[in-house]
């Protein structure tokens, strides 16, 4: 439900979502490679298992909570992408001692 | 480990004016910003943006650019990226606890600095309503960011509802990016435009005016708003696919695949607070703010803030407040005495003068109505616990009567946010039940770690006392 504007100048930068290659831009957070992939949510609570994604992007909410390269829990939208990046949407709470936000 | 002369922790206007004029006085500064670029909210990424046409971001945005070239060259360290979790007051100088960097040049462990200058700007007032977890249901703030880091726009059906300078900000940098926007559903009350006008002499002189007149006008010539709106509901399955809304007692429900919120922004308090500053309510802003004095200095010596941290007040306001905080460290630290402070001092104090005129006309027209602060029914008030709006008011009823009580009742506050999304409706609900006023409420009891750390981060930090008594829970 997002759209790139055309005329911008940022490269791209290949990363994997949810096992699936996506083309994201530099500078993106990984919260916006998200959105700009077509998903909205980014994990399931550990409260309800409601689905939840990026609501403010300026890292207070901790909605955005989504697993990088293996760690469980990063705030999406305070960590840029890089190439080769592994970003998985997470369900629930992740099992113990694998990482923290 | 070497000891700055202020730590600055925010990189937004009034950060980035701190900072330089604290170098510029001979003092040393380092600056901490969790943000990859310098600029805080109003000027995210404006160094780094991919949007190749400027006029769509407004020229207040580009004005961010002046304050970031003086601060590069000024010589003050800068850590992007960095977040301070939490700090300590040393013998001799606080210890920061930060964590973050770039990839590549990962940072970890403590800081010292002699003061500490808090500019962590505000968040957005996260005001709850029946739907507003749902993915698709994102704040002005975000989508706004989307756009100047990303050049990301909505798609699809757009609704943005709530009210306040912000929203129509978002509202016309979305319509020039050539978005459709649906419908704008404003949610002043009836009759608080007549309430705000005893204060609209001031506005009259208010730099805001013009250019905010300008902004709605364009606004409304290209989008449907709907006035007045008293009630809002997102609804869908597992997604946003619709938003109720009730005027005058009628409902109307449109088809959404987004929806924007924007109910203005509050102090970020947190950091101030866990640091033990006083923090009063703001009756006018309904939200808690550190007590200072009009230099900045909190209750807590050595510890200054300065920007919206210190009350909403606005951009140019956090330039001239980043400039007299750093004015007063100078002084507090021998570097100039306070003549030389006053003298310097006379332009910024001009200057918040007139950036503060008008400012009571907008809290007073925009101040959300009592139904959206405080609500009640399902509706989740914390996000992060699943703490509904009826399940604090029952907690508040079997006597959990102040904030911490309720936090330890409900866990309302005690999620990984830490209560930065529901601090400000806790305390309108509990001021609702008890049939207080907000101001009449001990403020809230915050400590660090200020967000969720892992135990090697925790590890990194020096052991000591009152170190320790920051990261162990507990009264
Ligand atoms: C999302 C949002 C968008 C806004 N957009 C506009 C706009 O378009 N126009 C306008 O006039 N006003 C806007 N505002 C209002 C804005 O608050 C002020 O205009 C202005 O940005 C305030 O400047 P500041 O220096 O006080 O703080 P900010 O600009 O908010 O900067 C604070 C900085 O501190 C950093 N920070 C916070 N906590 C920590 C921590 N613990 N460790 C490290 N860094 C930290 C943040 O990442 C941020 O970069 C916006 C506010 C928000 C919340
Ligand atoms: S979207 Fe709120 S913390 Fe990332």
């Amino acid at each position: 439900m997002f759209a790139r504007l055309p005329e911008t100048g940022a490269e791209a930068v290949v990363v994997a979502i949810d096992g699936a290659d996506f083309e994201a831009r530099a500078g993106d957070s990984v919260a916006a490679a998200l959105l700009a992939s077509g998903r909205l949510a980014s994990r399931a609570t550990p409260v309800s298992g409601a689905p939840r994604g990026p609501f403010c992007l300026m890292g207070v909410c901790f909605d955005c909570l989504i697993t990088i390269d293996g760690v469980p829990n990063q705030r999406a939208c305070m960590v840029e992408v890089a190439p080769g990046m592994r970003i998985d949407t997470q369900q629930g709470a992740p099992p113990l001692g694998t990482g923290a936000a | 480990m070497k000891t700055c002369d202020v730590a600055v922790i925010g990189a937004g206007p009034a950060g980035l004016v701190a900072a330089t004029t604290a170098t510029s006085l001979g003092l040393s500064a380092t600056v901490f910003d969790e943000s990859a670029s310098p600029g805080g909210q109003i000027y995210r990424a404006v160094t780094t943006t991919p949007v190749r046409r400027p006029e769509l971001l407004g020229v207040d945005y580009w004005h961010g650019a002046n304050l970031v070239r003086p601060f590069r060259a000024s010589g003050a360290e800068y850590l992007p990226a960095t977040t301070v979790w939490a700090a300590a007051r040393g013998a001799e100088a606080f210890d920061l606890g930060v964590s973050g960097g770039r990839p590549g040049t990962r940072i970890g462990g403590t800081f010292a600095a002699r003061t500490l200058l808090v500019a962590t700007g505000a968040i957005e007032r996260p005001l709850p309503f029946p739907g507003w977890t749902l993915p698709g249901v994102m704040t002005a703030g975000a989508v706004q960011g989307l756009l100047k880091s990303s050049a990301l726009v909505p798609a699809g059906r757009v609704v943005l509802a709530g009210s306040g300078p912000l929203l129509w900000q978002v509202a016309w940098q979305l319509a020039s990016a050539g978005v459709a926007i649906d419908r704008v559903l404003e949610t002043i009350p009836r009759g608080r435009l007549a309430e705000a006008m005893r204060h609209a002499p001031g506005f009259m002189f208010s730099t805001y005016l013009a250019r905010g007149l300008e902004l709605i006008r364009a606004v409304r010539r290209r989008t449907d708003v709907v006035e007045h709106v008293a009630e809002l509901q997102a609804r869908g399955d597992g997604r946003v696919e619709s938003v109720r809304f009730a005027v005058d007692g009628e409902w109307t429900e449109v088809p959404a695949d987004l929806v924007v919120i924007s109910h203005g922004v509050v102090p970020n308090v947190h950091l101030p607070a866990a640091l033990g500053c006083g923090l009063e309510w703001n009756p006018d802003q309904s939200a808690f703010q550190p007590v200072a004095d009009a230099w900045g200095g909190t209750t807590e010596e050595g510890v200054y803030v300065a920007g919206d941290v210190a009350g909403i007040a606005g951009a140019q306001a956090a330039e001239a407040r980043g400039r007299l905080a750093a004015l007063a460290i100078a002084n507090a630290l021998g570097r100039i005495d306070a003549a030389r402070r006053d003298a310097l001092a006379a332009p910024a104090q001009r200057a918040l003068a007139t950036a503060l005129r008008g400012r009571r006309f907008l809290d007073a027209l925009y101040r959300p109505s009592p139904e959206f602060l405080r609500p009640r029914g399902a509706v989740p008030v914390c996000r992060c616990e699943e703490v509904t709006a009826d399940a604090a008011r029952e907690a508040v009823r079997d006597g959990a009567v102040t904030l911490h009580a309720l936090k330890s009742a409900t866990r309302c506050g005690m999620g990984p946010c830490q209560g930065r999304s529901c601090l400000a409706t806790a305390a309108e609900l509990l001021a609702d039940e008890l049939g207080a006023d907000c101001a009449a409420l001990a403020p809230p009891s915050i400590r660090f770690p200020l967000r969720p750390v892992t135990l090697a981060e925790v590890a990194a930090w020096p052991s000591r006392a009152d170190a320790e008594a920051c990261v162990v829970r507990g009264e």
